[in-house]
């Protein structure tokens, strides 16, 4: 179990040293969320009253879009000269792999989620700052079910022809109970109506518990057979 | 012996769903308050029903195949999934001319609908994602986990809508609270052993593709080998 959690660390640091060198993932996915963002303004014409009615929903819609850049790379970074066989390969387990590289897609979509953030609110006239460590707390459980599914799909279509548009297809339908969740928390964060968020906030957590331990339990058979 | 299985089962179905269809509109009285539309029914709650027993079947197949990596236990799941999605379709398709006619609309973002409709989308994924996988083996495995992760969803996405859609415009579970008709009530238990016995016809016919394909498969990789 150490050995598995030290190879996981060591897995999503590589991951995060390749992706901070190059930047590629990172720097897509930021200026994807910027031009959604952007696309946004053209979309609605609302008042600041009715803005703030779908302000969440409009939140989530930018980061699941930004993670699926993210996630799609997870591992089809490992799939020229063979680095993915040689991963599996290798004497640590393939959870301690899978959950590097959650980990590792965990970080990066959350650095493109606190870039957007602000963002956000300057162009659409939002005030997040005072609710943001709460909207901190929903972006990390919400991102942590983003991801482990995101990433686990990522392994289930590394082989798979047309898999950049196979991911999405398969993965949006099944976040549908996460999003809901994260994006009524957030309208009512931002809306400042937070008393009773936590019914919606269980969805979030049951999602996570729920489909990390699947997903631990069935990498084996995704990235072994 | 499954051929006959498949022309035991197709012809039961058949005669037991022309008597049915008799009793429905011509013994039967029209409803209360929505006359013959309200029919539907009893084809629209059968073929819900029949869907979740399929979709079960395919869940419990996906389990097995990862357990023994039996080919026939993928081709089960993907043969269920494929007939469970026609009376999916089905469902939606009749619930929503008897929501066009009684509502005024043809949809709308309701607690079952919603679940319905997600759950139409979750197992059309995994009837896309085959024919991309061309390795036999990761192809059933693949599948297999995604019929998992789907059923997984299920129960969250009905949790997600209850909580954001706690006013419903589908009708009460009247088959719950007992809302229906005693005399309405043996024809929908007709009416859904008629589309199981059809439905478990068409399983068997796309069970005997699929096993076919493989041998054919097989072959191909053996003339490759030659």
């Amino acid at each position: 179990m150490k050995q598995g959690l030290l190879a996981a660390w060591f897995i999503a640091r590589k991951d995060l040293r390749t992706e901070f060198r190059t930047k590629e993932a990172l720097n897509a996915s930021v200026s994807f969320a910027l031009v959604v963002l952007m696309l946004f303004s053209f979309a609605f014409d609302l008042g600041r009253d009715e803005f703030y009615d779908i302000s969440g929903g409009l939140l989530w819609l930018v980061y699941v879009f930004a993670g699926a850049l993210i996630v799609n790379r997870s591992f089809i970074r490992e799939v020229p000269n063979d680095c993915l066989d040689v991963l599996i390969a290798s004497p640590m387990p393939p959870w301690a792999l899978f959950l590097g590289k959650v980990i590792a897609s965990f970080v990066l979509l959350l650095i493109v989620e606190l870039i957007s953030l602000p963002v956000y609110g300057l162009f659409n006239n939002i005030q997040w700052v005072g609710a943001f460590w709460p909207l901190f707390g929903v972006m990390i459980l919400a991102t942590w079910g983003i991801t482990i599914t995101g990433v686990a799909f990522s392994a289930v279509t590394v082989n798979v022809r047309l898999r950049e548009l196979m991911l999405p297809v398969l993965h949006y339908p099944l976040l549908m109970p996460l999003l809901v969740g994260a994006m009524q928390v957030s309208t009512a964060l931002i809306k400042g109506e937070a008393s009773d968020v936590f019914q919606e906030l269980r969805i979030v957590i049951v999602f996570d518990l729920i489909f990390t331990s699947l997903a631990l339990y069935l990498i084996e058979f995704i990235l072994v057979g | 012996m499954r051929d006959k299985a498949i022309y035991i089962l197709g012809i039961l179905g058949t005669l037991l769903m022309a008597w049915n269809m008799h009793t429905i509109f011509v013994t039967l009285g029209g409803e209360a308050a929505q006359g013959a539309i309200g029919k539907m029914l009893f084809i629209h709650v059968p073929a819900a029903i029949t869907a979740y027993c399929f979709y079960g079947v395919a869940v419990i197949c996906s389990v097995a195949f990862l357990i023994t990596k039996n080919f026939q236990y993928d081709s089960v799941a993907v043969s269920a999934v494929e007939v469970a999605q026609v009376f999916t379709l089905v469902n939606l398709v009749t619930g929503s001319i008897w929501g066009h006619i009684i509502w005024g609309i043809w949809w709308t973002w309701d607690l079952r609908l919603t679940s319905q409709f997600m759950c139409f989308m979750l197992y059309l994924g995994y009837l896309l994602m085959r024919p991309a996988i061309a390795e036999a083996t990761q192809r059933a495995t693949m599948s297999a986990i995604l019929a998992i992760f789907a059923a997984a969803d299920i129960p969250l996405v009905v949790m997600a809508i209850r909580l954001h859609n706690v006013r419903t415009q589908h009708p009460a579970p009247v088959l719950e609270t007992g809302g229906v008709d005693a005399t309405w009530w043996p024809p929908l238990a007709v009416g859904w052993i008629v589309f199981m016995l059809l439905a478990s016809a068409l399983v068997l016919v796309r069970l005997r593709q699929e096993t076919v394909q493989r041998e054919i498969d097989s072959l191909r990789r053996e003339l490759h080998a030659m």
